[in-house]
């Protein structure tokens, strides 16, 4: 059976990453509850805002949860929203994270919504053709720890880093129909021995 | 390389991120500041909430932009602001100083009583309401990229928010079972694109995001619109309007994030003890002049 990715469904673009994880050939979970998080493989953060979702793990319970399923291995994807709960730390702000993945990030490092874009971003790891990176209100990477390896950059700064079982991108290949990021998040999810091809 | 602002891929994709959630009508910055503290998705900034604006009678404009500025600074979710229908220079005054979405509203008094702006003009994107599908789908033919409910604003009745959810759904459900040659004379009964109905039809949901808004002031009313096929709610009169609005704030966010389980509904409404909601109106007792849904075509 193909591996059970959950998308954490407190407030974002749920469905959009659904579609896409079940278009590269995952099967989808939509994650509010602890329940729902242990039946799940890997773990997407969606697009949303962060001071939201944070707000809504620590009420229901949820964050000290996810922190010990990935600190004990579960593969996790931040997608803009997503990266933010998941960095050490926000510049500037002093806004509480699950400080999974050694990074600082700047929220709106572009600009407000007028500089959201579209821009044909190159990222090696996924080949020659540039990827359709679509940028909302997104945060840049500032610092990155030992260890974070920093797989494309934009305008100077990382926007789509990886260190071990964690990816964070600062841009939403959910929103475009090219699978190319889910499909590596996938192939995290078999590296780190999870059982994806058993019926 | 070459990078693309204003598309309506980019415009359409912050309404996504801000689905699942509570957008509430802010005055102050520290207004907007209680609302980011209990979890609010984005705020509207105004000079005044709705129920105030009935209240007060007179012309209701665009808000001052110190005002709107000041709540911009103070918080670091989106913003957003209104201005009247069809007052395009208002919405390039608000795309200028970098408002994160535009709500060209019938809350405020319309600026003309024929035509709506031009909203693919615009790098800012357009919120608008609508109280069925073929209102819905003007508004999106002009460039909306997220629609909401109309609702009746500042009633503090959800009646008018339940018929116009419940009218678009319908409506589309009803696209998605009609055969192919009807399609042409639906588009004509509804007053609405040809291309935007078939791509409904096709799709049996709206290209753009819809939201509840117009007389949400309990956390069961956001449950309601939720399971209704709301995508996320504005809440307008009734945070503020109520008798505590930290508790009403953070209750009907807990509500709209778990609509479904009606165990953390009830312990939202239970934290509001014995907290007043806003009072509400008999919306059928209201004279026609008053109405704000019938505003905009």
């Amino acid at each position: 059976m193909s591996a059970l990715v959950g998308v954490l469904a407190l407030q974002g673009d749920v469905q959009e990453h659904m579609t896409a994880l079940g278009r590269a050939g995952a099967r989808a979970l939509a994650v509010k509850t602890r329940g729902e998080l242990d039946r799940v493989d890997g773990l997407v953060i969606p697009g949303g805002e962060s001071t939201t979702v944070m707000k809504l793990l620590s009420r229901f319970g949820l964050d000290d949860a996810i922190v010990a399923r990935v600190r004990a291995g579960m593969p996790l994807w931040g997608t803009c929203m997503g990266m933010i709960v998941a960095a050490n730390d926000v510049a500037g702000l002093d806004q509480p994270t699950l400080r999974l993945i050694d990074i600082t990030v700047r929220r709106n490092a572009f600009g407000r919504q007028n500089e959201s874009a579209e821009v044909p971003l190159s990222i090696p790891v996924l080949g020659e053709q540039p990827f359709p990176a679509i940028f909302i209100r997104a945060p840049w990477i500032e610092r990155v720890g030992p260890g974070v390896e920093v797989l494309a950059t934009y305008e100077g700064h990382g926007v789509m880093v990886r260190a071990a079982n964690v990816l964070a991108t600062s841009f939403h290949p959910e929103l475009t129909g090219d699978s190319r990021v889910h499909r590596y998040f996938l192939e995290m999810l078999g590296a780190v021995g999870m059982d994806t091809s058993a019926a | 390389m070459e990078q693309q602002t204003g598309t309506a891929t980019v415009k359409r994709g912050l309404a996504q991120m801000l689905k699942g959630g509570v957008i509430m009508d802010v005055v102050t910055p520290e207004q907007a500041v209680i609302a980011q503290e209990a979890g609010a998705v984005a705020v509207m900034a105004l000079e005044r909430i709705p129920s105030d604006i009935r209240a007060m009678g007179g012309v209701a404009r665009m808000s001052s932009l110190e005002l709107i500025q000041g709540i911009m600074d103070a918080v670091t979710i989106p913003v957003m602001a209104k201005v009247r229908i069809g007052h395009f220079a208002e919405a390039q005054v608000l795309q200028s100083i970098g408002v994160d979405y535009i709500d060209e509203s019938e809350v405020l008094t319309p600026a003309d009583d024929l035509y709506h702006c031009d909203k693919q003009a615009y790098t800012t994107p357009f919120v608008c309401g609508a109280r069925d599908l073929g209102e819905a789908l003007r508004r999106i033919a002009e460039g909306a990229a997220m629609i909401r409910s109309k609702g009746e604003a500042g009633s503090g009745n959800i009646v008018e928010a339940v018929r116009h959810i419940r009218a678009i759904t319908d409506a589309i459900a009803m696209l998605t079972v009609s055969p192919k040659e009807e399609l042409v004379a639906r588009a004509r009964d509804i007053g609405a694109p040809l291309e935007l109905v078939a791509e409904v039809a096709r799709t049996g949901k709206l290209p753009v995001v819809l939201f509840c808004a117009g007389g949400v002031s309990t956390p069961a009313d956001a449950a309601l619109m939720m399971q209704l096929g709301a995508e996320g709610i504005f809440v307008g009169s009734g945070i503020f309007k109520s008798n505590d609005p930290k508790k009403f704030a953070r209750a009907i966010v807990d509500a709209t994030t778990h609509y479904t389980d009606a165990s953390v509904v009830a312990a939202a409404c239970r934290s509001l003890g014995t907290s007043d909601a806003m009072p509400g109106l008999d919306i059928r007792k209201l004279p026609e002049s008053e109405l704000m849904a019938g505003r905009g075509n």
